[in-house]
């Protein structure tokens, strides 16, 4: 904790950054983002194990970069975050910096795109045990009970657009469900309307999400979401060999064709 | 009306659910969904989670539902035809179990609908509603009822209150007209109460913490202090929790469907934290950032409502805090608006 | 009696179709039930909400002048969803109307005064509805001016209202387009229109100036009208705003505290200095 402190201090202090992103407290037991930008702000960061919220998806807020350069407290998927951004020409490398807490209390700091690829390839990226357990669940149902389940699901939905929100990846000026000319997905939070877009959403984010649940978690009605893109990542890596937020320079599997790609999902 | 105190037995709190029934009343209700709690039609008291603080959404969707046919047309060759939508088709409907500030959150509702020319698909649902709804013995850190004139025992709105008071009896304030009425369902089960009731005492204790006024006064003035709003929503990230599930937030959409026969338009709720909400053809927004409709948020409840409407758009119920997916507080960001200057 | 559904629109045929400028296009509506046209009255600066069945709804003034009974008119430009379903239309084919909603231009407090009209683009139709109620009652003002600018030839409406306008001994008519925006044969002045505005150098003493245009064209019209010695209360102006339901409710169209469909959408420049800037 101390050690964060001493080294946004340090960044704030010597310019490398002008805004730091990272935890502070929140209401009740809550942790909130909070924007460091300068060193008196920083008795106000917090790390804790309550502190998991992705903070990478607010390195693109138009108000958030209008503050100057961007350093960001990221955990995993925050890293992965910023990999896949950049693999989509989102964020350009050192553009942001990006600071690690270990679990021993010390940080890692990353400056380019690079060594982030490197430290992922150590570290675990994968989803956590009780949420293979729940996919698995899913996937142990016939088709019918999966669409009946996720009807269910979908018909507590009341179009908040918080997943979409919260989820870094959905960064979209315009999404495909506000495009009007013509109108793809149905406005109304009905049952069709609910449907489509959340069919939609996890259509875009297959090959793309990096697994931080920042839908579901953010999701007043408690849908969980996650559970409907992380289906998705397993066919794409057996599928494309690809898995989102791991290199900077990849290439979307989705929209690239190869020769040895397998065809055996076209039915 | 003079407002008429009973008495009602807790066990007998069954009963009156069945007698709504028999009588052909459908009973809205909150009924816990996994980690949300619905209202929704119940069937029997075993359904209503009457233990819950807050039930996940507020009760305006029973008038103002998040989805609603406005219009209905056929296409022909020889033209369009027009069905007329008839906005009063609800039943008499008992919307039992929620809270004060559910009730008088409908203050806010009936002011926007109300004004000429009144909104029939909104007044007709309302008017057809009976609430009844239950003080609040417990309180968390987000309520703030007090501070914006409401309070855990608030009458307001409500047609009927039950309070709880010991063990087995529940204090029942008949509040209108209405209530009246609908305690003639159970005028047996009543017995009259005996003076000196304060009910206050089985009331949770939610401290005022900031000046209503105050904040009024401040919101009103501060349009040009783009540092406040900004600093105050830096972490917002323009989604619509709040709105939707705020009791007294009012702003729609329409959005027509149709096949190549017929069609037809859909009132849908909408928020004013969406950027395309303002969002001009042309491209030009007058609320280009998201500090600009966090200030319209917070303008609108606290500066333009109480100018246009006298009304105060906020319940401090604190859904929008507990629903915010990144903890933006109203209840700690209006403490800080009152503060300022 | 009670309007049971305030959103229901008047069903109006499309009489005729009138192409203004490239992607404008004027259509004059006659309501399909005669009664309702018959009972139907409006103001000079109300607007309304039009359908088409199917796609929703776009805010226009009406356009043709309150003086003239049994049809109105809009003039629109290709743009969005609804517009250019609209624009796709024939005469003959149904669609949508309700309103009127909005306050006034209070014309009848202008009596006796001179009027200087200045438009930009496509913002001349709320203004056509304000000239010709005068026009139509002409012996009540005194000198009436126009001063009309687009960015190029091709893009000025109503072009043989334009002509209408200069040949009549009792209209001054200015027309300019933006520099580079003139064809060969184009006679009119070439310029922006503050420019040319100050060219004119108006005078201010009993007269009213109304304008509408784009915002660019209004920030810098409005200084030279202060020059020539306009104070705010003889400056007129039409806001428009994102609009759904026309009528106070949606919560989009407001500038600060006031709803432009219901408090508006004509406002004098007294009380735009009062408005926030967010329009």
């Amino acid at each position: 904790m101390s050690e964060l402190i001493k080294k946004v201090t340090q960044l704030l202090n010597d310019k490398t950054v002008d805004v730091f992103i990272g935890y502070g407290k929140g209401s009740a037991d809550r942790i909130r983002a909070i924007f460091v930008r300068s060193a008196e702000q920083t008795e106000k960061l917090v790390l804790n194990s309550a502190c998991t919220q992705n903070l990478a998806g607010y390195i693109l807020k138009q108000e958030v970069k209008h503050l100057g350069k961007i350093g960001v407290l990221a955990n995993v998927a925050a890293l992965r975050s910023m990999l896949q951004l950049a693999s989509e020409f989102q964020v350009k490398d050192g553009e942001v910096l990006a600071l690690f807490a270990n679990p021993d209390g010390t940080l890692t700091e990353f400056i380019d795109f690079h060594s982030i690829e490197v430290f992922l390839t150590t570290t675990d990226t994968g989803i956590t045990s009780d949420e293979q357990e729940r996919i698995a669940q899913l996937e142990a149902l016939t088709v019918s009970e999966r669409w009946n389940f996720w009807n269910k699901e979908f018909e507590k939905c009341i179009k908040c657009y918080a997943c979409r929100a919260a989820c870094p990846m959905c960064y979209c000026h315009r999404c495909t469900t506000d495009v009007n000319q013509p109108q793809w997905i149905p406005v109304a939070s009905h049952e069709r309307g609910n449907l489509d877009y959340h069919l939609m959403r996890a259509m875009h984010l297959a090959g793309r999400c990096v697994n931080c649940g920042e839908c579901a978690s953010a999701c007043p009605m408690d849908i969980p979401l996650n559970l409907l893109t992380y289906q998705l990542i397993s066919p794409i890596k057996t599928g494309f060999g690809a898995t989102a937020g791991m290199k900077a320079d990849a290439v979307y599997a989705l929209s690239t064709y190869k020769p040895d790609d397998k065809e055996n999902f076209i039915i | 009306m003079e407002k008429e105190l009973k008495i009602l037995k807790y066990s007998d709190l069954s009963k009156l659910i069945e007698r709504f029934h028999a009588k052909g009343f459908p009973v809205l209700a909150p009924v816990r969904k996994g980690k949300v709690v619905e209202i929704e039609l119940v069937e029997s008291l075993g359904d209503i989670a009457l233990d819950v603080l807050l039930s996940t959404q507020s009760a305006k969707k029973t008038a103002f539902p998040k989805v609603e046919k406005v219009l209905k047309y056929t296409l022909a060759k020889s033209g369009v035809t027009q069905h007329p939508v008839d906005p009063d088709t609800a039943r008499e409907t008992i919307l039992f179990g929620v809270r004060p500030c559910d009730a008088s959150g409908f203050k806010s509702l009936d002011a926007i609908f109300g004004e000429a020319p009144g909104d029939q698909f909104y007044l007709k649902k309302k008017e057809k509603t009976a609430i009844i709804s239950f003080s609040c013995p417990e309180a968390d850190e987000y309520c703030f009822c007090t501070s914006v004139g409401g309070g855990p025992g608030n009458t307001a709105g409500s047609d009927l209150q039950f309070t709880g008071i010991g063990k087995d009896e529940i204090f029942v304030e008949i509040l209108t007209e209405k209530g009246k009425q609908i305690a003639a369902i159970f005028a047996d089960l009543l017995s009259d109460s005996p003076a000196g009731i304060d009910k206050t005492k089985f009331l949770a204790d939610v401290k005022v913490v900031f000046d209503s006024d105050k904040v009024v006064e401040n919101t009103s003035a501060s349009f040009n202090n783009a540092a406040l709003w900004l600093e105050q929503s830096l972490r917002c990230i323009g989604c619509g929790a709040c709105a939707f599930v705020c009791p007294t937030c009012a702003c729609f959409d329409f959005q027509d469907e149709q096949n190549t026969k017929q069609g037809v338009r859909l009132r849908l709720w909408d928020s004013c934290g969406f950027s395309l909400f303002t969002l001009h053809t042309s491209g030009h927004n007058p609320r280009e950032v998201q500090s600009q409709r966090w200030r319209q948020r917070i303008m609108h409840k606290f500066s333009y409502m109480p100018q246009q409407l006298h009304v105060v758009g906020c319940e401090g119920c604190g859904r929008c805090s507990r629903a915010c997916p990144v903890d933006m507080n109203i209840k700690e960001h209006l403490t800080a608006i009152a503060q300022v200057g | 009696m009670e309007q049971q559904n305030i959103y229901q629109p008047y069903l109006m045929e499309i009489e005729k179709i009138t192409e203004e400028a490239p992607m404008v296009k004027t259509f004059r509506l006659k309501f399909t039930n005669e009664e309702e046209g018959n009972n139907f009255s409006f103001r000079t600066g109300q607007f309304g909400e039009y359908s088409v069945f199917g796609e929703g709804e776009v805010t226009f003034c009406v356009a043709s002048p309150h003086t003239r009974k049994g049809y109105i008119e809009c003039t629109f430009r290709e743009a969005g969803r609804v517009t250019t379903e609209l624009a796709s239309l024939n005469e003959g084919d149904t669609i949508g109307f309700r309103g009127p909603y909005g306050n006034i231009f209070p014309i009848d407090d202008w009596k006796g005064k001179n009027l200087l009209f200045i438009a930009g683009g496509i913002a001349l139709p709320p203004m056509r509805s304000v000239i010709w109620s005068c026009l139509d009652q002409r012996d009540q003002f005194k000198d009436i001016s126009i001063l009309y600018g687009a960015r190029s030839v091709a893009d000025l409406v109503y072009k043989q209202e334009l002509e209408e306008w200069k040949e009549r001994p009792d209209v001054n008519l200015v027309t300019t387009v933006d520099p580079g925006g003139e064809t060969p044969t184009w006679k009119g002045d070439v310029g922006f229109v503050p420019t040319i505005l100050d060219r004119m150098k108006p005078v201010s003493e009993n007269t009213i100036a109304i304008v509408c245009g784009p915002p660019v064209m209004i920030k810098f019209t409005f200084p030279v009208l202060e020059k020539y010695g306009f104070s705010d209360d003889q400056v007129f102006t039409t806001l428009e705003n994102r609009m759904k339901c026309g009528l106070g409710k949606c919560g989009r169209c407001n500038v600060g505290k006031v709803f432009v469909c219901k408090d508006g959408p004509v406002f004098s420049r007294t009380q735009l200095k009062d408005l926030p800037d967010e329009y």
